[in-house]
């Protein structure tokens, strides 16, 4: 059996707004093992985006245990969080989040920076390698503001593969991208799946879970279905059948 | 993460923004500017006074009679003729701390040289006067102490009274040229002065023996003042005691009575002056120190302005591992660039404006590196004060709210 990277039991939410309580998690638990490409799907307000922030250690639970590589999250204080997060986590959200007027190597490097262990060079010769993996090793020193959705998307990829995070955890990560562009998107994340990479996608497309190992289906804060997909669809092919564009 | 990286990334923040950066500075650009200037004039005219009463001998001591004077009342004429001649010899013979002593007694009136005349004074004084007054005559030579006992109808006279009296450049020394009525020979012209830092000519003098001014224009038996010099300058105090001393015994004062007689030092003039003009230079640089505050409040709002316009940046930096602690060093270096480089700059605008100040207006002054360090260790201050509130507010955001905000 593979090593145990996310280990959550019975997680529980709650958020009190005015006199109401809000229960965004009520009793979530699961176990994600390494090499596995999960998709956790729902509509808004079933929790997910809770349980993203639960999962990335921005969020602590109001109740139940979370395992992060072994490591008992809850009880951890803000400084031990933002360490873990650094060192365990790469993050890749929906409006890609890149530095402004800043080139794609300084955006990947940027997980680094806030780890002293790692030196400038270092820093430097990781964040280009992982920007050739993700396809932009023409593009290193581009501003964020001179690319498209696409190759912001793929620097975001990069940013959060430089710190070899035990976890990749996507939100939406195709959401603001056109068909062609997110399934360009999709077949990199099921190359970096294939390459042995733990992801979790937090999407409300059922048609993503077409293309994981694993989907989690969540409704008002439990989980409904949590089913495996023996038969992954490669988002290359249909990349490859999309028509090509000309117009642009 | 280490301050380096930290103070990379706040450049680089605040390149992406050059001109409001440069206007946020422009505050405390004109405030460390100002701050400089300001001092640099207050500076110089304290120097100016410096110089110019050590070049009226520092330490001269002036004996007036009369009481000190209160409230500007004018006191009677009979308070103002206490001072004899028995007095000055009484110094004379008993004073051991003052090295030259001169009276002091003068007549208003007209100089007269053929038709040219010319509206002035006759200044009676002895010959120690050139010492006290550390002025030397330039042609000719001083009366000697055989004219003052004699009262001899002799004179030396100024640069401006001869320019005046003899304006055809002929030689004054040896003729007779008239104060008043009384005809007076030219021995000697003083040495050229020109103006001194408070206007007055000090070339308009024209020295005669103290006791002829006394006897042959005035007909007084009073003198109107003396003149002295201590031996050593900064032991004024105890030249002004002993000759209180002197004074009241030879006044015949009991001890209850006030002196009838003022005694002022050079040093306590100096003191009065320069304590005037550095209020005026504390005055100056509080209204220039309020500028500086005013460019750190800018400070505070570019940065308030800036932490809410990357909350989403922050958001992210936090999210992929920037502690709160980390978020709070880079805006705090950020408000330290801005006034910092401010603070540089403005030492250069103050040197510039103080410079401009000197060539244009002609106004003694001077830069003190202690008003240069001063003032840029207050902008560093000011940064650190007016950047932490922005800063904190920063650190405090939570990831998930600011990633996500619009």
């Amino acid at each position: 059996m593979a090593k145990e990277i996310i280990k959550i039991e019975n997680l529980k939410r709650y958020f009190k707004v005015g006199d109401e309580t809000v229960k965004a998690l009520r009793g979530v638990s699961f176990t994600i093992h390494e090499g596995e490409f999960v998709t956790i799907m729902g509509t808004s307000g079933s929790g997910k985006s809770t349980l993203l922030n639960t999962l990335g250690c921005l969020d602590t639970p109001t109740s139940g245990e979370y395992y992060l590589d072994g490591i008992a999250v809850k009880g951890m204080g803000k400084n031990e969080r933002a360490r873990i997060r650094n060192r365990k986590i790469g993050f890749i959200f929906q409006n890609y989040n890149l530095l402004p007027k800043t080139t794609a190597l300084e955006n990947v490097e940027l997980p680094l920076l806030y780890n002293s262990s790692v030196s400038a060079k270092e820093r430097a010769e990781r964040a280009e390698k992982c920007l050739h993996e993700v396809g932009l090793g023409e593009r290193i020193y581009h501003k964020s503001n001179q690319m498209s959705g696409g190759q912001q998307q793929r620097v975001a990829i990069a940013r959060a593969l430089v710190n070899n995070p035990v976890i990749i955890l996507a939100d939406e990560a195709t959401g603001n991208l056109d068909t062609r562009t997110s399934f360009s998107i999709l077949t990199l994340f099921q190359r970096l799946h294939r390459e042995g990479k733990t992801i979790i996608f937090v999407t409300h497309n059922p048609e993503i879970a077409l293309y994981s190992s694993r989907n989690i289906m969540l409704r008002d804060g439990r989980i409904v279905s949590d089913e495996y997909n023996h038969e992954i669809k490669s988002a290359e092919e249909v990349y490859k059948n999309l028509p090509v564009d000309t117009e642009y | 993460m280490n301050i380096g990286s930290l103070s990379k990334i706040a450049i680089k923040a605040l390149g992406n923004n050059k001109m409001r950066c440069f206007l946020t500075m422009l505050g405390v650009i004109i405030g460390v500017g100002a701050v400089i200037a300001m001092l640099a004039i207050g500076q110089g005219s304290k120097n100016s006074i410096k110089a110019q009463i050590s070049e009226m001998g520092s330490n001269m001591i002036m004996i007036m009679p009369g009481a000190e004077r209160r409230g500007g009342v004018r006191q009677s004429s009979d308070d103002m003729q206490t001072l004899k001649p028995a007095d000055y010899d009484a110094i004379l013979n008993q004073a051991t701390t003052i090295a030259n002593i001169t009276p002091m007694v003068s007549s208003s009136g007209q100089w007269v040289n053929g038709n040219n005349n010319y509206p002035s004074q006759a200044q009676g004084v002895n010959t120690q006067f050139l010492d006290i007054r550390q002025r030397k005559v330039a042609e000719g030579e001083m009366f000697t102490e055989a004219d003052v006992k004699s009262a001899a109808k002799v004179c030396v006279l100024g640069k401006t009274l001869v320019d005046n009296l003899f304006p055809d450049g002929s030689d004054p020394l040896g003729k007779v040229v008239r104060f008043g009525s009384i005809p007076l020979t030219v021995i000697g012209v003083l040495d050229e002065k020109g103006y001194n830092t408070m206007g007055q000519d000090q070339d308009d003098l024209a020295l005669v023996p103290y006791t002829t001014v006394m006897k042959r224009m005035l007909a007084v038996d009073y003198i109107q003042g003396l003149q002295a010099s201590a031996i050593d300058e900064n032991k004024t105090d105890e030249t002004i005691a002993e000759l209180t001393d002197i004074l009241r015994t030879n006044h015949k004062l009991r001890p209850e009575q006030e002196d009838n007689f003022t005694i002022r030092s050079m040093q306590e003039l100096a003191e009065m002056i320069s304590s005037t003009s550095s209020m005026m230079t504390v005055l100056l640089a509080a209204v220039a120190g309020i500028s500086l505050l005013v460019g750190g409040i800018g400070i505070m709002n570019i940065m308030i302005v800036s932490v809410t316009e990357r909350t989403r940046e922050i958001g992210l930096r936090m999210s992929i591992g920037a502690t709160g602690r980390d978020i709070m060093t880079q805006f705090l270096i950020e408000a330290i660039i801005i006034s910092v480089t401010g603070g540089l700059l403005g030492i250069i605008l103050g040197a510039l404006a103080t410079w401009l100040i000197k060539i244009f207006a002609n106004w003694p002054v001077q830069i003190d590196p202690s008003s240069v360090v001063l003032s840029f260790a207050v902008c560093t201050v000011i940064g650190v004060i007016f950047g932490f509130y922005p800063a904190a507010k920063a650190s405090n955001l939570d990831p998930i709210e600011a990633i996500r905000y619009e």
